[in-house]
């Protein structure tokens, strides 16, 4: 394909060929899957939020030419590549375990209790290959079955909740509602509490900042700014 | 050779033919009293092609204790003949329990057994 | 002397005990213990299909993880995980094909050749009796009856003693300044996995071995797996509602033994 540049004369645009749900596309490389889903004449209702690797919405499996790999990946920040045979996986239907925060306790059967199907996991390493984030899923299953909550919140910190690890585990594991719960425990119960938070929370709930609050309210942008670029800033605490 | 015969000796590696009924897996098996067919009654009914046993409460009660095979006169390993015919409905997709009603706060290595017997 | 040391899920937590136990003693005759960096479920009970190669997965995996760690001997206290690590490392000394397919499909491992030995304590703890008798402070002066299970001792080839008639842990008590009493079922299944699908069998199982064990003049009972120490312990409770005259007995780990003689202080 070729189209004009701005100087009128002919410039050749690099194209590739991929194939969506079978059937063969030419887009510009470079693209993400997903702009060259767009560029095809796929338009996304579902499977795409923050176009940015953050909200896991859009995750997408491929095969390429000549290699066996079935590779799962973000579409918004993987760039097509000619031969890629691929299709979206927007939502991976997962049970997610109803629990009241208040009422259950961290101890060394509460994700298994949960989450039995933990027990299940062979320690195939599929998750761990499928996850965009790089985490090490396996690893944060194994710590959750044998009750290491604060390891399976640490090592799951980053997912991004995008449904691929559980789309190939052979365990039919959902992992990332069990790391969810993981770090619901740990941010609960088990993770030092910050120092300051509670008393200022309690300021504010003693209306300490209600004046200052109004003050600001009636603030322009401008003022707002000075204001936020003058602002004291705490050292970090060890 | 009947369908259910050839599966369990594929799955089993085991030659059931050797089998002589003498009875002797049956005597030291700790679980008896809990099956319905008693280990040797299990072989016999494979080799006649009975698909009864996948159902019956013997392969299921099995423990994997090892102890009828160390003891068979023939070296058959009775241990794996269960396993076959355990696997012949998981591999089905049909899980024998339900993990979810499994009591809660045994310990993991029950879970994990448990998973490994009884679901597919 | 170290050696590599696989826990499992359950020294983790109903087992804590054993693992706290077992380490102090060991340490004691000289032997540091040293926890895998990064280790696995080995998937209990081994997968007896002759193509069930996935269930051995976290097995293998495991054994690569203490060959990397630079261990020749990986010790493994649960009876259960001893069992499985021991066949999957037997399988891996002697099925090229099953082991081809393995090394196959884990391709981010390196290969795996079986090279690890896996060993139980109590065949550490054998070749130790002499110093374990000249580390005994408080003779332990009870009777107790060695339970085995079936998982250290069979299949044969993964036996870490005679099968049908053990007597490590008998040297050991002894060793440790109690008495032992004869005991027919100590090798016999206490309904193992059964508790989480059918648990009359692990009542009964108990109900029998316990009583066994009494009849026989035990003050308690010796075991090394922790499903059997749950099975055994914590089931009592079940048989004394089927057999109300039912009296029960303790159940201790062998390392439990060792500290308590050794005189060493357990917290908590
Ligand atoms: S752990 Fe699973 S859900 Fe979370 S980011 Fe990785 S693949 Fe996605
Ligand atoms: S894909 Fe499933 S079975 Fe495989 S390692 Fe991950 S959690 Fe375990
Ligand atoms: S002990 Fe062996 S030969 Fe005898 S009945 Fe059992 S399987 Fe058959
Ligand atoms: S392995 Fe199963 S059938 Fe054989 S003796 Fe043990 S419980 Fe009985
Ligand atoms: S659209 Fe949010 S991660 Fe891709």
């Amino acid at each position: 394909m070729a189209r004009k540049s701005k100087k009128g004369e002919k410039q050749e645009m690099e194209m590739v060929r991929i194939y969506i749900m079978g059937k063969e596309y030419k887009v510009p490389a470079g693209l993400t899957i997903m702009k060259a889903m767009e560029y095809a004449g796929y338009r996304y209702i579902r499977g795409a939020g923050c176009r940015a690797g953050f909200c896991g919405a859009c995750a997408t499996v491929y095969r390429k030419e000549g290699d066996y790999k079935l590779h799962a990946d973000l579409a918004c920040q993987t760039t097509v590549e000619d031969g890629m045979w691929l299709v979206q996986l927007p939502f991976t239907p997962a049970n997610k375990a109803i629990y009241d925060m208040d009422k259950i306790e961290a101890d060394d059967k509460t994700l298994v209790n949960f989450y039995p199907e933990i027990a299940r996991c062979v320690s195939c390493n599929t998750c761990t290959k499928a996850c965009p984030q790089e985490l090490d899923v396996m690893d944060y299953i194994q710590a959750s079955l044998r009750g290491d909550i604060a390891k399976a919140a640490e090592l799951s910190f980053d997912c991004i909740q995008c449904g691929l690890c559980a789309m190939r585990c052979p365990a039919e594991i959902a992992h990332y509602h069990v790391a969810q719960l993981a770090r619901r425990l740990y941010g609960k119960y088990i993770a030092p509490k910050a120092r300051h938070l509670e008393e200022r929370v309690k300021e504010i709930e003693e209306g300490k900042f209600d004046e200052e609050m109004k003050k600001m309210m009636k603030m322009s942008v401008t003022q707002l700014r000075k204001l936020y670029n003058a602002r004291d800033i705490e050292p970090e605490e060890d | 050779m009947n369908w259910l015969l050839s599966k369990v000796e594929e799955l089993s590696g085991e030659n059931l033919y050797a089998c002589y009924q003498c009875g002797k897996c049956s005597a030291g098996c700790p679980m008896v009293e809990e099956m319905d067919l008693l280990p040797n009654q299990v072989i016999l009914l494979v080799k006649l092609g009975d698909e009864s046993v996948v159902e019956a409460k013997s392969p299921w009660v099995c423990a994997q204790c090892y102890q009828c095979g160390v003891r068979c006169p023939r070296e058959v390993d009775i241990a794996k003949i269960m396993e076959a015919i355990r696997l012949i409905k998981l591999r089905k997709n049909i899980d024998h329990i339900k993990l979810e009603n499994v009591e809660k706060n045994l310990p993991q290595i029950a879970i994990v057994s448990a998973t490994r017997k009884y679901t597919g | 002397m170290e050696m590599g040391y696989y826990p499992g899920c359950t020294l983790k937590t109903n087992a804590k005990v054993f693992e706290d136990s077992l380490l102090k003693a060991f340490e004691k005759i000289g032997i540091k213990l040293k926890e895998l960096n990064k280790w696995y479920c080995c998937g209990t009970v081994y997968s007896l299909a002759t193509d069930n190669l996935m269930y051995r997965l976290a097995a293998i995996r495991n054994l690569i993880r203490a060959k990397e760690d630079g261990h020749e001997k990986l010790v493994a206290p649960c009876s259960i995980c001893y069992n499985t690590l021991k066949q999957a490392n037997l399988m891996a000394k002697s099925d090229e094909e099953a082991m081809s397919k393995i090394n196959a499909f884990m391709d981010e491992e390196p290969d795996y050749d079986g090279s690890v030995s896996v060993i139980h304590p109590l065949e550490v703890i054998e070749a130790k009796l002499q110093e374990i008798k000249a580390a005994v402070k408080k003779p332990l002066g009870k009777k107790y009856a060695a339970y085995y299970g079936c998982l250290l001792l069979r299949p044969k080839e993964i036996a870490i003693d005679e099968h049908e008639n053990p007597s490590i842990m008998e040297r050991l008590i002894e060793a440790l300044g109690g008495s032992v009493v004869n005991f027919p079922l100590k090798n016999e299944c206490c309904g193992s996995y059964n508790v989480a699908s059918n648990k009359e069998a692990v009542i009964d199982a108990n109900y029998r071995i316990i009583t066994n064990a009494r009849r026989n003049g035990a003050d308690a009972i010796v075991t090394s797996c922790p499903l059997c120490h749950f099975n055994l312990k914590e089931m009592q409770k079940e048989v004394k509602k089927v057999h109300p005259e039912f009296a029960g007995l303790p159940v201790y780990y062998f390392s439990e033994l060792m500290v308590e003689a050794f005189g060493i202080e357990m917290e908590g």
